[in-house]
């Protein structure tokens, strides 16, 4: 070490400094994306200290700072998992039943907003948002006429569904009965993790205690009823899409795991019990070695954590398993077409990342709804990654980059700091309702937007490179049929005239007693769908109970 | 992943020009002219934000808000879904001179009327309404016919928004 020190003093004096007294550099300072410093050169000095058993070792084994599995893309591709929603549940389920001739096994749904917020399609509220974002979902109907044809034992349905998470679970669970399938054998996820909801992606309903308490249900529910179900997917994505930075994102994601992992165990489980079905996401943004090493960190920090301070025994407790996703915020609609770069940058911090799923954004989804030809490019970006470029050769091969180790020791300490701050603020929900984490991402994300306006991070396109015909793209939106609403009105109205209103009644008093009880909500939230209450009535009786939260705002 | 509604987009706003100087049109302001109203310059500009409806993209308008703000502006943001009921009685109660709406989801065609319809039930008569977000061409004319006074779409400048708003309070 003493040589090379020697070396780069004597290199800094002479070949550097001669070369820099003519022009200098490009700038006077270089730092990653999110503003960490960076130095002209990396060496081994860097590293002084590290320990390669103890911090890196080997794929699949602890701390996993190199991969979860073993055998990474050697042994399996990552899955190649591409988001869609649509109008009605009839339309969705022609859909799935068209992917699933293609050769599909997983499905995703999309809901939308009413759905994701507790409002039935009948609700003033609602208006104009009817099966807009995603399916309408007012009653058990609906998913009963989503899946028809679909056996519930050869698929594995994703639902990115948090505030209303146990009423779609509870009907999935239904729909698998009324199929002969039991929940046993039941494979899927529900995002369900409302936390982020509250610091940055906003469809939260009820207050942090009581909406944690939904949460939590799901999780001791499925631990002994659904075994095989992903009960929470703990997204660090939105907050990154909220304006935060890479560390922040890191940060605020584990703070989140934290608090579900302590929830779940005031409830009496294990960590060992339900900790392997928690799955993660994060985002891909622009600076491609700050994003690889943000994903290592997570894993080695992650690991620590599960075995440090919740005394996690079972190796799979200790896995981040993860999906990334192109942000969107990083796409402009200027010379679109820049996006395919941009979005295959992702995917080559994905792959180099080492992620289990990967979701590649399509290059017009800034300002239109995606074209089929867009969409299939997305995908084959990934394909041409996955099969043409030999980034899947080897495990990790970014490991022992003396710029991509000293980022990943770097992110790992920052994010650190930040746990303990929050950790000595009470904990994450402290931090959330006192508006800490919102002040915090709000901060970051005007930085962001003033280094744009001030040319000091560059858009190619926006803000160097213009097109000088100053071409924009004009915005366009999914044309909801408007006889949507009207519909789904309709069906709402047969429903609750074919249903026995005495068991509703019964069966809405029931989960009333039980919100009050403080008692496990799923069986109770189980029998409200099976007598067809709709979702604005059962989330209308939580309303009631818990109110909706108000959240601090922070401009 | 990315939600269709707002397309990961964030309404964000990127200028095409160069660096922002706020402190200039911070001390434009302060100089002493007299808006269209006649009114002394002494009184900030009011300006209340709001999303109504159910979507909940707000990273925008939030940035919006603070650009704003930076410009010497009194900026209330009420938040996410809010219904036209209650940012009406928030324009009243707050006496803003300015209304701005960011829609991400594409249900600005059903909620602007709404908004613009209540103001005015309330005497609002005067206020300026702006709209900003994700707004294709083909709604514009109606939204300016409608009384909009001027929608911003993603890449506009702060500084464009600032100035607009000066020059027609």
């Amino acid at each position: 070490m003493d040589k090379i020190r020697e070396k780069m003093a004597s290199w800094e004096e002479s070949t550097l400094k001669r070369a820099l007294s003519g022009s200098g550099e490009r700038k006077d300072v270089f730092t990653t994306d999110s503003g960490i410093p960076v130095k002209n050169v990396y060496t081994p000095l860097d590293l002084e200290g590290m320990d390669y058993s103890h911090d890196l070792s080997f794929p699949g084994d602890y701390p996993y700072t190199r991969g979860v599995y073993p055998s990474m893309y050697r042994g399996r591709l990552w899955t190649m998992r591409q988001y869609a929603g649509f109008g009605t549940s009839e339309e969705t389920n022609q859909r799935f039943r068209y992917l699933l001739d293609q050769g599909s096994t997983g499905l995703s749904v999309a809901f939308d907003l009413p759905t994701q917020l507790g409002y039935d399609s009948t609700d003033p509220l609602a208006e104009g948002s009817v099966g807009r974002v995603g399916v309408a979902v007012d009653t058990l109907r609906d998913m009963e006429t989503i899946f028809q044809g679909i056996p519930l034992d050869k698929v594995s349905t994703s639902m990115t569904i948090n505030a209303t998470a146990p009423i779609l679970l509870a009907m999935y669970i239904v729909v698998g009965e009324m199929q002969g399938v039991p929940q046993s054998q039941l494979t899927g996820t529900t995002q369900n993790d409302i936390l982020k909801e509250f610091i940055a992606r906003g469809t939260y309903i009820f207050p942090p205690e009581p909406s944690l308490r939904l949460t939590l249900d799901i999780i001791e529910y499925c631990f002994y009823h659904v075994p095989r179900w992903n009960t929470l997917n703990i997204a660090g994505y939105h907050i990154r899409e909220a304006g935060a930075t890479a560390v922040q994102e890191l940060a605020f994601t584990l703070a989140d795991a934290i608090t579900y992992i302590e929830k779940a165990q005031e409830r009496g489980l294990d960590v060992d019990d339900f900790a392997p079905r928690l799955s993660y996401s994060l985002g891909c943004y622009r600076d491609l070695f700050e994003e690889v090493a943000k994903f290592r960190a997570a894993r080695r920090l992650f690991a620590k954590i599960m075995k440090e301070r919740f005394g996690a025994k079972d190796p799979r407790s200790c896995l981040f398993r993860t999906f990334s996703g192109s942000c969107g915020s990083t796409l402009v609609s200027q010379q679109p077409i820049n996006n395919i770069v941009r979005i295959a940058m992702h995917a080559l911090m994905s792959i180099l990342g080492g992620h289990q799923a990967i979701h590649t954004a399509c290059w017009d989804e800034g300002y239109a709804i995606p074209s089929q030809d867009s969409a299939t490019i997305a995908l084959r970006t990934q394909q041409i990654l996955a099969y043409e470029s030999g980034l899947t050769s080897t495990i990790d091969p970014l490991g022992g980059s003396y710029y991509v180790e000293a980022l990943t020791n770097e992110i790992e300490n920052k994010t650190r700091e930040y746990l303990e701050k929050i950790d000595s603020m009470g904990g994450m929900l402290t931090a959330i309702q006192d508006g800490y984490i919102q002040r915090e991402i709000q901060e970051s994300s005007v930085r962001f937007q003033q280094e744009v306006y001030s040319g000091e991070k560059v858009f190619v396109g926006v803000n160097k490179f213009e097109d000088t015909e100053k071409k924009t793209e004009d915005y366009d939106f999914f044309e909801v049929d408007p006889g949507v609403e009207d519909r789904q009105i309709a069906k709402v109205a047969q429903v609750k005239a074919e249903r026995s209103s005495l068991k509703v009644e019964a069966a809405l008093e029931a989960l009333s007693g039980a919100v009050d009880r403080k008692e496990n909500l799923m069986p109770f939230i189980l029998e409200a769908v099976r007598s067809y209450a709709t979702v604005g009535e059962i989330c209308g009786l939580m309303r009631e109970a818990w109110g909706e939260f108000k959240a601090p705002i922070y401009i | 992943m990315i939600e269709v509604s707002g397309r990961g987009f964030g309404g964000k706003l990127f200028t095409k020009q160069g660096p922002l100087n706020l402190t200039s049109l911070n001390a434009h302001w302060h100089k002493g002219s007299r808006n269209r109203k006649g009114a002394s310059v002494e009184r900030k500009i009011r300006v209340l934000l709001g999303k109504v409806g159910l979507d909940s993209h707000d990273r925008g308008i939030k940035i919006v808000a603070r650009f704003l703000r930076d410009a010497g502006m009194e900026v209330i943001y009420i938040g996410l879904r809010t219904t036209v009921k209650e940012l009406v009685s928030a324009a009243v109660q707050e006496d803003v001179d300015v209304v701005g709406l960011s829609f991400l989801a594409g249900d600005h065609m059903i909620l602007v009327p709404k908004v613009l319809t209540g103001l005015k039930a309330k005497g609002k008569n005067d206020v300026l309404v702006v709209v900003g977000g994700i707004i294709p061409k083909k709604h514009m004319p109606d939204l300016l016919a409608l009384g909009v006074a001027k929608v911003f779409l993603p890449g506009t400048p702060p500084t464009e928004i600032i100035e607009c708003i000066q020059a027609h309070v």
